[in-house]
């Protein structure tokens, strides 16, 4: 994928998804992750090459680095976006923009708009108008980015039951180790850009994590593995 | 407490300036033709209040009634080209061309256009060539703000064009157009008044007419009285307008 006046941003890279699978993609900043994503999106098309979505028009949803909300909506509005635009009827809509957001653990707050929320309620809102469309792929960018330490880990716990529930493929980008570890099933890393997969790790464990899972030795061994591939990543860069 | 002080810092400072302006008015005996004191203005006020009011009333119509216009013409221009680039850049050259334009140049043209016995609709043309430039601008501004990832959202939603248009460009606007609308409505009476000091009369007779005419009979007590009347509406309006403005926002944002 090559960007005009910024040259090259990622590639040659190439992943393949199986149906249900969680993907994690880590790596330094400005190494692709993001345009990754796009190109899995269908927001852009690849320089060369191709990218092949499974999934037809409507079966992909995005969770961006911030919440994204329109701010002139209130909560359950934005949530039927996605439902509305496809032309749902605005009932049925709507009803199903309260149910995923009591999904979410936000039954109550349908009318509150986006500037009264906190800063994980706003990203529970973007989650669930991501789910409200029962996708067979979920592209999260650094959905945890903004947020502070409880909240990033109640939110990845939420993403995994919600995961448990609906079963779609999860491809997520991150800079951080153990959450990449924490919910991913297959981890690629890599290199500084433009990206090209430095290593892939594949993560044992059953999902969603039982509690107590980030205490467990093979947890702590894999980030460790994945830290220094990072690294070796990272040096490998000119 | 602070709305108080809103309303009573100004208010002490106005009072301040007239006791300075009637003290010096009197003590250096200052004629009247040459500056009349805020006690002759007053006298001069109050004895045509009914005349001064009615001429407030026909400037500040024919002003609303220009920044309607402006505002439909504006809006749905903008609303027009702003989804291609194309004819935004040939529209936009136009448009910044009307806002230079004096419009005392083209009155006497607007005046022969609308027709002499209808001098009321060359005054309204003229204030909303004045008013149409701020709510254009603003409101191609806005439309253009729109946060790119919602963008990028409506894409992978597959939305049509007027989905983008009303469903997010057209709300991302809104505190651009309020702003807009804020600014016209000062010039739209500044526009109207300036019309009416070339084109108006007969049915078109607002505050510019009572200033002509007061400066012409050498009334300077009176013509000031008129120019004080039309401070205090323009100050009226405008606070009208951002009391206006500022509830919109607090509904559209659901808080300041």
């Amino acid at each position: 994928m090559d960007y005009p006046g910024r040259g090259r941003a990622l590639g040659p890279f190439s992943l393949s998804l199986s149906a249900g699978e969680t993907v994690a993609l880590i790596g330094p900043s400005g190494c692709g992750k993001s345009t990754a994503l796009r190109l899995l999106a269908g927001l852009e098309a690849p320089t060369r090459g191709r990218a092949a979505p499974a999934s037809a028009k409507g079966e992909t949803s995005v969770v961006f680095q911030s919440a994204t909300l329109m701010p002139w909506a209130t909560a359950q509005d934005n949530v039927a976006l996605p439902l509305e635009l496809s032309g749902t009827p605005r009932e049925e809509a709507r009803a199903r923009a309260r149910e995923a957001l009591a999904k979410v653990r936000l039954a109550g707050a349908e009318t509150a708009k986006p500037a009264q929320l906190s800063g994980g309620m706003a990203m529970r809102v973007s989650l669930a108008r991501a789910l409200v469309t029962r996708p067979k792929l979920l592209l999260l960018d650094e959905p945890f980015a903004a947020l502070d330490e409880i909240t990033r880990r109640a939110l990845a716990d939420d993403i995994q039951v919600l995961w448990a529930e609906l079963k779609p493929a999860i491809v997520f980008v991150t800079h951080n180790v153990e959450e990449a570890v924490y919910m991913a099933s297959r981890l690629v890393v890599m290199t500084s850009g433009p990206g090209r997969t430095a290593a892939e790790t594949t993560i044992e464990g059953p999902m969603p994590r039982p509690p107590g899972f980030r205490t467990t030795a093979a947890f702590r061994e894999t980030a460790e593995k994945v830290s220094h591939d990072l690294a070796v990543a990272m040096g490998a860069a000119p | 407490m602070r709305r108080l002080t809103a309303i009573l810092a100004p208010a002490i400072l106005i009072l301040a300036l007239l006791a300075g302006w009637e003290a010096a008015c009197r003590t250096l005996q200052i004629p009247s033709y040459f500056l009349p004191a805020p006690s002759a203005i007053g006298a001069a006020a109050a004895q045509d209040w009914a005349l001064l009011l009615h001429s407030a009333w026909n400037t500040l119509s024919m002003a609303l009634v220009a920044l309607a216009l402006a505002s439909a013409v504006a809006m749905g221009l903008a609303l027009l080209v702003a989804p291609s680039f194309l004819l935004e850049s040939a529209v936009r050259p136009i448009a910044v061309a009307l806002q230079v334009t004096p419009i005392v140049a083209v009155a006497p043209q607007a005046v022969i256009w609308a027709g002499l016995d209808h001098p009321e609709r060359a005054v309204v043309g003229l204030a909303a060539i004045v008013a149409f430039f701020p709510i254009f601008s603003g409101a191609l501004t806005g439309l253009r703000s729109t946060d790119p990832d919602l963008e990028r959202l409506f894409d992978l939603y597959g939305a049509s064009r007027a989905q983008r248009l009303f469903r997010l460009r057209l709300p991302s606007a809104a505190p651009f157009i309020l702003e807009g609308h804020k600014v016209a409505a000062g010039l739209a009476i500044v526009g109207a008044v300036v019309a009416e000091f070339v084109a108006g009369s007969g049915s078109a007779q607002g505050l510019a007419w009572r200033i002509l005419e007061a400066a012409n009979r050498l009334q300077i007590a009176k013509e000031f009285a008129a120019v004080i009347v039309l401070g205090v509406m323009g100050v009226g309006l405008h606070a009208l307008l951002h009391a206006g403005e500022r509830w919109i926002l607090l509904r559209w944002r659901g808080r300041r």
